[in-house]
Formats: C-alpha cells, sequence, structure tokens
C-alpha cells in the first residue's frame, strides 16, 4: 500500500514543467548527477499552480533533493508533451512513488510503467480540485480506492488492466525476463 | 471485417491476420531512432539490461541523429553527443550523422525522411514525441522512452496497444493560398483538444490531401502528439512514393485504410472555408483566428523546427518577409542543413531566401532544435526572460521555449511573417491578396 502526503496539480501538467529542458543534460546512471533530477522536478509549474488550492508551494524545496510529498493528484492530461522518460524517472528521484489522474498522455504513462519509475493511478473523477497539498493518503490497489485520511472521504479509482503484470514484474525488463522472452 | 491503415501496419508486423483496436500486440520494429537528449540514457539502460558486450539488434535499423543541444557550450549536453559517437563507432551504427562532420543533419524528424528512414507500411520508434511525423509517408510511427528503446536496441520489438482510429476527411480542391497546414492542425486540436486524440490514431484523407504537398502532410502528422494522439497517418499515394523514391531504394510495401474499416470518429472540413490560426499561451489548444488576435503586441518572431521549419516554411516566410523592414527581432533556423543549403539556393524574386531574411535583419540560426524547446541558456533564439513571441513550432506550454515569464503564440509561416513585418499579430491575408491576386 502507498501511503504518504498528496501534491496537488492542475491540468495539462506537460513534461516541459514536470523537469524543464535545460535540466535534461545530466547523467541519470551518475549518483552526484541523478540527484538534480530530484531537485528540478516540477520546478516549471508556474509557482501559483504549484502545491494547490493555495500555490506557491515547491514539490522540492529550493536546497533539497527531495520532497516530502508521496503522491501526485494531478488534473486530466497529466504528462503531455514531449517523450522524454526523464520525466517520470524525476518524479521517482524526487520522491514520488504514485500519480493519481483521470488521464495521462500516453508516451508518459507507458514510461512510467516500463521503466518502473511511479505507478500511474487513474481516478474516475478530477481530483485535484477536492484534494489539497499536504492531505495524508492512502492508496489501497485491492480496493480500487484511495482514502483521505485528513478529510476522512474515499474516492474509487480504476483498475490498472492489460499493464499490470509489467506494473507488478516491475517494469518492461523484469516482466520481459518472466516471460522469457529475454 | 476491414482495417485501418494503421490497424494493417500493427497486424502485419506481429504476425497477426487482424488485429482490433485494445488489443496488445508486440510488433518487429524496422526503424529505431534517436537523438543526444535521450539516446545516452537508452544506451545506458541498453548495457545495464543487456550486459557488457551487447549487440544492436539490426545496426542497419538504429538510426542515431543529435540534434537538440548541439551549438552550445554546456559541458553536459556536449558530453551527451561523445556517448553517441563512441557508441555508434563501438557498434559499428552506419546511420549516425555525427555533429561538426558533413553528415551532420540536424532535427531528426525532418532528417529522417531526407535520408529515406520513412516508408510506407514500415513500423518506426523514435525516443521523441514528434516521431508520429513519419506517418505523413504512411507508416506507423510513434514517440517512445528511453526504456522502450534499449529494449527494442536488445529485441527488435516492443508491444504496442492497437489505437483506435479518428478520421479527419479535408474537402476542398485547393488550399487556399494564405492557408498553410499549420493552420489547419491548430483548427483540429482546438477544436478537440490537447487530450483530444489521447491513445488514438489521427488518420487524414480526402480529396484536399491531394492538394498538399509531403511538407504540409508532414505538419498535420507532427503536431498530432499535440492532441495527445498515438500516431497521425495519411494513405500514401503519387506524391508519397516520389519522395520515397528519390530518397531510397529499399523496397517496401505501401498499406491502405479498407472500405469496411471502423471509425472511432469523422470530423470533416473544408479547406476553402478555413481561415489562419492561432494558438494563444499558454497551450496548443487555446485557440483563436489570427484575425481575431490582430494587433496583439509582440516582441520577437520565430521560425524553426520540425514544424515551421521545413523549405516550404521559408518559402511562405519569404513571400511576406521579403522587401519589407521588420519591427519584431526575428530568427530563423532551418531544421536541417539539407534545409540551410536550400535557403542558399532557392530563389524568390531573383534573391536567395537567404538573402531576402539577411536584407530584413532576420538572425539566422543554425541547423538544430534551436530554441524550440528552450535548452540551455545559450541556445540560438531561446526566450531568457518575458519576451512575447510569436512562433512556427508546436509547443507552448509554460517555459516550452525558455522563460516561464515568457508567452508563446502557435502560428503558421506565414502568420508569423506577416507579424514580423507591422511588429504585431497579423492576419497574413492582409499581405497575401495583394500579391496574389
Ligand atoms: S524541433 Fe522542437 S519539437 Fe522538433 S524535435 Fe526538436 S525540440 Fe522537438
Amino acid at each position: 500500500m502507498i501511503k504518504g502526503k498528496a501534491f496537488v496539480l492542475g491540468k495539462n501538467i506537460d513534461t516541459d514543467q514536470i523537469i524543464p529542458a535545460a535540466h535534461l543534460v545530466y547523467s541519470l546512471e551518475d549518483p552526484e548527477e541523478r540527484k538534480f533530477y530530484g531537485r528540478y522536478a516540477l520546478s516549471g509549474v508556474p509557482s501559483e499552480q504549484s502545491g494547490l488550492p493555495e500555490g506557491g508551494i515547491p514539490l522540492v524545496p529550493e536546497d533539497k533533493f527531495e520532497t516530502e510529498f508521496t503522491i501526485i493528484i494531478g488534473g486530466p492530461n497529466f504528462g503531455c508533451g514531449s517523450s522524454r522518460e526523464h520525466a517520470p524517472a524525476a518524479l521517482q528521484i524526487a520522491g514520488i512513488r504514485a500519480i493519481v489522474s483521470p488521464g495521462y498522455a500516453r508516451i508518459f504513462y507507458r514510461n512510467s510503467v516500463d521503466g518502473g519509475f511511479v505507478v500511474p493511478y487513474e481516478s474516475f473523477e478530477d481530483l485535484s480540485s477536492k484534494v489539497k497539498t499536504g492531505d495524508e493518503l492512502e492508496i489501497d490497489r485491492e480496493k480500487r480506492e484511495i482514502r483521505n485520511l485528513t478529510q476522512d472521504e474515499s474516492y474509487p479509482i480504476k483498475e490498472l488492466g492489460s499493464v499490470a503484470d509489467i506494473i507488478n514484474a516491475g517494469g518492461i525488463f523484469a516482466y520481459a525476463r518472466e516471460q522469457g522472452m529475454m | 471485417m476491414g482495417m485501418t491503415l494503421t490497424e494493417k501496419i500493427l497486424a502485419n508486423h506481429s504476425g497477426n491476420k487482424q488485429v482490433k483496436p485494445g488489443d496488445n500486440v508486440w510488433v518487429d520494429v524496422d526503424v529505431l531512432m534517436t537523438h543526444d537528449v535521450c539516446g545516452p540514457p537508452a544506451i545506458s539502460i541498453f548495457e545495464k539490461e543487456f550486459g557488457e558486450g551487447a549487440r544492436v539488434w539490426d545496426p542497419e535499423k538504429m538510426v542515431i541523429i543529435p540534434d537538440h543541444y548541439i551549438f552550445t557550450k554546456d559541458k553536459y549536453a556536449n558530453r551527451n553527443v561523445d556517448i553517441l559517437r563512441a557508441f555508434a563507432a563501438d557498434q559499428n551504427l552506419p546511420n549516425y550523422y555525427d555533429v561538426g562532420t558533413d553528415r551532420y543533419k540536424g532535427v531528426c524528424h525532418i532528417a529522417l525522411p531526407e535520408e529515406g528512414f520513412t516508408r510506407p507500411g514500415e513500423v518506426l520508434f523514435g525516443t521523441d514525441s514528434h516521431t508520429c511525423t513519419a506517418g505523413a509517408f504512411g507508416q506507423f510511427a510513434t514517440g517512445i522512452g528511453n526504456t522502450d528503446a534499449a529494449f527494442i536496441m536488445g529485441t527488435g520489438k516492443l508491444w504496442v496497444k492497437v489505437p483506435e482510429t479518428m478520421r479527419f476527411v479535408f474537402d476542398g480542391d485547393r488550399l487556399p493560398p494564405y492557408l498553410m497546414a499549420k493552420d489547419i492542425i491548430l483548427q483540429i486540436i482546438g477544436d478537440i483538444g490537447v487530450d483530444g486524440a489521447t491513445y488514438r490514431t489521427m488518420e487524414f484523407s480526402g480529396p484536399g490531401l491531394k492538394t498538399m504537398n509531403i511538407e504540409d502532410r508532414m505538419t498535420l502528422t507532427n503536431m498530432v502528439i499535440e492532441a495527445g494522439g498515438k500516431n497521425g497517418v495519411v494513405e500514401p499515394d503519387e506524391i508519397t512514393e516520389e519522395y520515397v523514391r528519390k530518397r531510397t531504394d529499399k523496397p517496401f510495401t505501401a498499406v491502405y485504410s479498407d472500405p469496411d474499416a471502423n471509425y472511432h470518429s469523422t470530423r470533416r472540413y473544408n479547406l476553402e472555408e478555413m481561415v489562419p490560426m492561432v494558438a494563444k499561451p499558454h497551450s496548443p489548444d487555446n485557440k483563436a483566428t489570427a484575425e481575431e488576435l490582430e494587433g496583439t503586441e509582440l516582441t520577437r518572431a520565430y521560425i524553426g523546427s520540425c514544424t515551421g521549419g521545413k523549405l516550404t516554411d521559408f518559402i511562405a516566410a519569404a513571400e511576406i518577409i521579403n522587401g519589407n523592414s521588420l519591427k519584431l527581432d526575428t530568427y530563423i533556423v532551418p531544421a536541417t542543413t539539407e534545409i540551410a543549403r536550400g535557403l542558399e539556393t532557392e530563389r524568390f524574386n531573383g534573391k536567395t531566401l537567404l538573402q531576402v531574411f539577411k536584407d530584413a535583419g532576420c538572425k539566422i540560426g543554425r541547423a538544430s532544435c534551436a530554441a524550440c524547446l528552450g535548452g540551455p541558456e545559450d541556445t540560438f533564439g531561446r526566450l531568457n526572460s518575458d519576451e512575447i513571441c510569436i512562433s512556427s513550432t508546436n509547443r507552448n506550454y509554460p517555459g516550452r521555449m525558455g522563460s516561464k515569464q515568457a508567452q508563446v503564440y502557435l502560428a503558421s509561416p506565414y502568420t508569423v511573417a506577416a507579424s514580423a513585418v507591422t511588429g504585431k499579430i497579423t492576419d497574413p491575408r492582409v499581405f497575401i491578396q495583394e500579391t496574389i491576386i
């Protein structure tokens, strides 16, 4: 079960907002350089839209490489824009484990799953107007719901469907090995 | 039951007679393309997962085109190109287009067709979202991430969920002289929204397509991703055939949608009734007509990228810019070195395009992605503060061309050029009707 604080964003959060293009030069392998993806994760989101409803909350404080938040609640079309896998990777490096949105741009979704970075859950409705940044959440995959412990509410989420096997395996390589494809 | 063009290609490449939307299939890959931003991480995943000494599944089928961060002092960006170079040498990859050599090309999505890698009926994946551009040649082409690319490098295969197809039919016998494919795709994205085609194919067809040259068609399929589409396709015809045959001897088999294929939806557009369009900040679906925005203040104009930096885009811009002085700082960035050479040979009213632009005071950049995606601070044309730019590129999300404070209006090269002349957003019909009639 994934448990932790929510970080809330609006609709159409594109990959340039998730990790601005100027930062794509760092190595994802080198442990020292890799940290910068955490530092700059979501740094492209305009300040007033970062950490809703109030805004003005950066995912990662300026002098830090990791965030106190665990779950991103986003509006529709999360991860639109470029195909950069650095986007879900940056969120994972910052400490995010799951995203909940009513819908994803497909390359971002696919990258999140195949690379095993973060679990992209789909909600039935846009939760970005219900959940507040800082709310304590619990994602219960079995019961297919998210519990908001702060507001004492729960919201249904969709089944992971045909990609569940890849998510369970931990990514496309682990899956292909399990299936004897490589 | 009949299949769409996309369904047929995916069936052919997965050993199935028939596929339908929603099926997950493993397809054999004909071409894998990567560039300097996503290539190095894909390579390191490949080496980690397949082990030291692993070989690329088919060196002929892997194409590496550095294009994003090329003319910069940024040491990390330059290191990325070094990684590509070393990998290409180590793996004996014939299709590597190295920076600083005669082989250097520029923007990958335009380089791919120029070098003959976009062939009807084939499957092409690339580590870049605008890989969908190649659908203009009747192939299945889509963007993927580094992990998927690494997987292909080792196995030559990838899983794909068969998408539903949305059909866009163009009626009309001609593209009006002031209208460009960019206007059409901005209109469509504005109509269906930035997630209007998510997970789906956008198939363009109808008599109006016959009036569009290959570069017009590439503009349409290029921006499919801005509507969330998985891929875009245009049925191949003589125009496609002629272009591809000039660029490659490799055999290919074109496929076509069946008349009884199933579509998610069909929309029709009459080209002759369409008008110049603009996408306002900060989203490609934030549509308005150029006329509605007439008079909006600007500080910069930018013509370049895989969307609006092709030769025909510059020919269009030159028609308007020629003989005028410009009120905006205007940046010209040819997508590829081939197009850059075209600027020196193609003429308008006796002057080369390059001369037209230089005489008007434009700043001319070298072939690459340049400021289309911002990039390192020293990138040519980058919006470093609160500029208000009208651009022939494809995205205007906050910070896309550099600073979060900047504002970007997306438009056709005609509209960008007309606006550069007046200093404000200007409907190109102001200029073009005068010269055509
Ligand atoms: S020109 Fe722009 S959109 Fe095209 S590949 Fe380069 S960065 Fe991407």
